[in-house]
């Protein structure tokens, strides 16, 4: 095997990457969402959350820095991610002329679902580092309120198509993991195939469900903060934990 | 296993009212200056047991004797008569009437060189992949033809011969939105053959030399899984546990 010279390793290294980043990508955006919907709790829960991202229950005090900081993060696995999957992107009119034709002729959803993959992605490329620049920038602006006065006030439009394009393009894109890298010895393809995309759309409309009452929450608790702009939220049973701007003064 | 586990619709002998089938045909004669690609309209009465072979016979001795298309054994056995069924690559010799619609639309395989009308080249196409990925077995050493031939377990057998079930008719690389986009994509077919001669105990070559072979974006790494191959092979060849099985050994060697 080390036959192999190196520059021709390189398909096989970026095709590990590209399943790998995508792989990291969706679980965490399935983590993101089950900490978001914490405000679905309660707002102190969610308000814990916040508290823990910005280190508090390991340093005793808030770091909102550790926000920025994963923020750009996850910018750069986006980054990563997209820089591998555009060698897949059709690359001339042609390309998507001949594509588009098929995909209309097959009627074949596999072929359909890595079309959506497409848009979503495209999407994605935009809108992710909108949400993620604001989360940079601003981390200290986490909390019940004022994420429900950003919500509420101006980027609920994008939050909303950020949920269908994030949700769909990630069931989508572990579907078609499985699919590309796992077989299964035991059992027809078209049996596995089955059960694999049924569990996919469950997935997207379980995370889309929690998603859109997450938002809804988040919007109904900011249409109330709408005269009280930068009002902070003090923890109802943990009254011992500082704002953020306790601790940034 | 080795039986084509696709299933047809059984074939309704005592069937009173019969249907008037259209069928749309894509016509097109590249030899011909004067002729422009367009579809032309046949209409044919259903007979009981009808397949698109017979269906295209009678159109070409009734109708237009003039219209190209490939048949050889008309038992899913030759791959020749592969061809678009209502935007679907399949086997038309096997394609029963009674399984689609009254209104048929019929069209060449993409991707193939077009002979005319219905017909493709896959012939040169298969050819040029099998050159390319050099789909045979090879040995170091010169085969002594006189010698008795080493016995191989049963088991592998089988799954080689599961794999070796294919025809080379086109219609998974015709359905593959990879192959229909990039030219140079070796297709499911190409790969299936790379694992079949990969299970090979007669085939010397190691991993990495597969690996030259297919370890790029035109071979196992260009493919998206789309699974229009597993989805339309008419054989039902079990290309997905194939594809996958590839891409972890080449993803192993390569790294
Ligand atoms: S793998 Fe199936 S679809 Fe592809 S050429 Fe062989 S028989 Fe035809
Ligand atoms: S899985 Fe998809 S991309 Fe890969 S060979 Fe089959 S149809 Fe083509
Ligand atoms: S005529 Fe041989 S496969 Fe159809």
């Amino acid at each position: 095997m080390s036959s192999i010279p190196s520059n021709s390793r390189w398909p096989a290294r970026l095709d590990l990457l590209q399943s790998a980043s995508g792989l990291a990508l969706a679980l965490f955006m399935w983590v993101h969402m089950f900490l978001v919907s914490s405000i679905l709790i309660s707002n102190d829960a969610m308000y814990a959350v916040a508290k823990l991202f910005e280190g508090y229950y390991v340093f005793g005090r808030s770091y909102p820095w550790l926000v920025s900081a994963a923020a750009a993060a996850i910018l750069v696995l986006i980054m990563l991610h997209a820089a591998l999957a555009l060698r897949k992107f059709p690359q001339s009119t042609r390309q998507y002329q001949l594509f588009l034709g098929h995909k209309n002729r097959m009627h074949h959803p596999d072929t359909t679902l890595w079309w959506w993959q497409v848009v979503t992605g495209f999407l994605l490329f935009f809108l992710a580092p909108m949400h993620l620049f604001g989360m940079f920038s601003q981390p200290d602006q986490i909390g019940p309120y004022a994420s429900s006065y950003r919500v509420y006030s101006t980027h609920w439009p994008l939050y909303l198509i950020l949920l269908f394009a994030v949700e769909l393009h990630g069931a989508i894109g572990l579907y078609r993991l499985a699919i590309k890298w796992l077989s299964f010895p035991t059992m027809p393809v078209p049996v596995m195939r089955k059960r694999l995309s049924l569990l996919k759309w469950g997935m997207s409309a379980f995370f889309i469900i929690l998603g859109l009452c997450t938002l809804l929450a988040y919007y109904r608790l900011g249409s109330t903060l709408q005269d009280q702009p930068g009002e902070r939220y003090h923890p109802v049973t943990q009254s011992q934990c500082p704002t953020n701007s306790e601790v940034l003064s | 296993m080795t039986q084509d586990s696709k299933q047809r619709i059984p074939v309704n002998e005592s069937e009173p009212n019969s249907r008037q089938l259209t069928f749309e045909i894509f016509r097109f004669n590249p030899l011909d200056p004067g002729s422009e690609p367009h579809f032309d309209t046949f209409t044919l009465e259903e007979t009981a047991g009808m397949t698109l072979f017979i269906a295209l016979n009678l159109i070409r001795e009734e109708q237009d004797p003039s219209l190209q298309f490939d048949f050889v054994c008309r038992a899913g056995i030759c791959g020749s008569c592969a061809m678009l069924i209502n935007g679907r690559p399949d086997l038309a010799c096997r394609t029963l009437t009674q399984a689609l619609p009254s209104t048929i639309r019929l069209a060449p395989l993409p991707v193939f060189e077009l002979i005319g009308d219905l017909s493709v080249n896959t012939g040169k196409w298969m050819h040029g992949m099998s050159e390319r990925l050099q789909t045979w077995v090879h040995t170091e050493t010169e085969p002594d033809l006189d010698a008795m031939e080493a016995a191989m377990e049963p088991a592998l057998a089988e799954q080689i011969y599961e794999l070796e079930r294919c025809i080379e008719c086109g219609c998974c690389v015709a359905g593959c939105g990879t192959a229909v986009m990039r030219e140079a994509f070796v297709g499911a077919v190409g790969l299936n053959k790379m694992a079949r001669f990969r299970l090979d105990p007669r085939d010397e070559r190691d991993d990495g030399a597969f690996y030259e072979l297919i370890g790029h974006d035109d071979g196992i790494f260009g493919c998206m899984s789309l699974m229009g191959c597993q989805d339309v092979c008419p054989k039902a060849l079990p290309l997905q546990t194939q594809l996958a099985f590839l891409r972890r050994k080449m993803a192993f060697a390569g790294i």
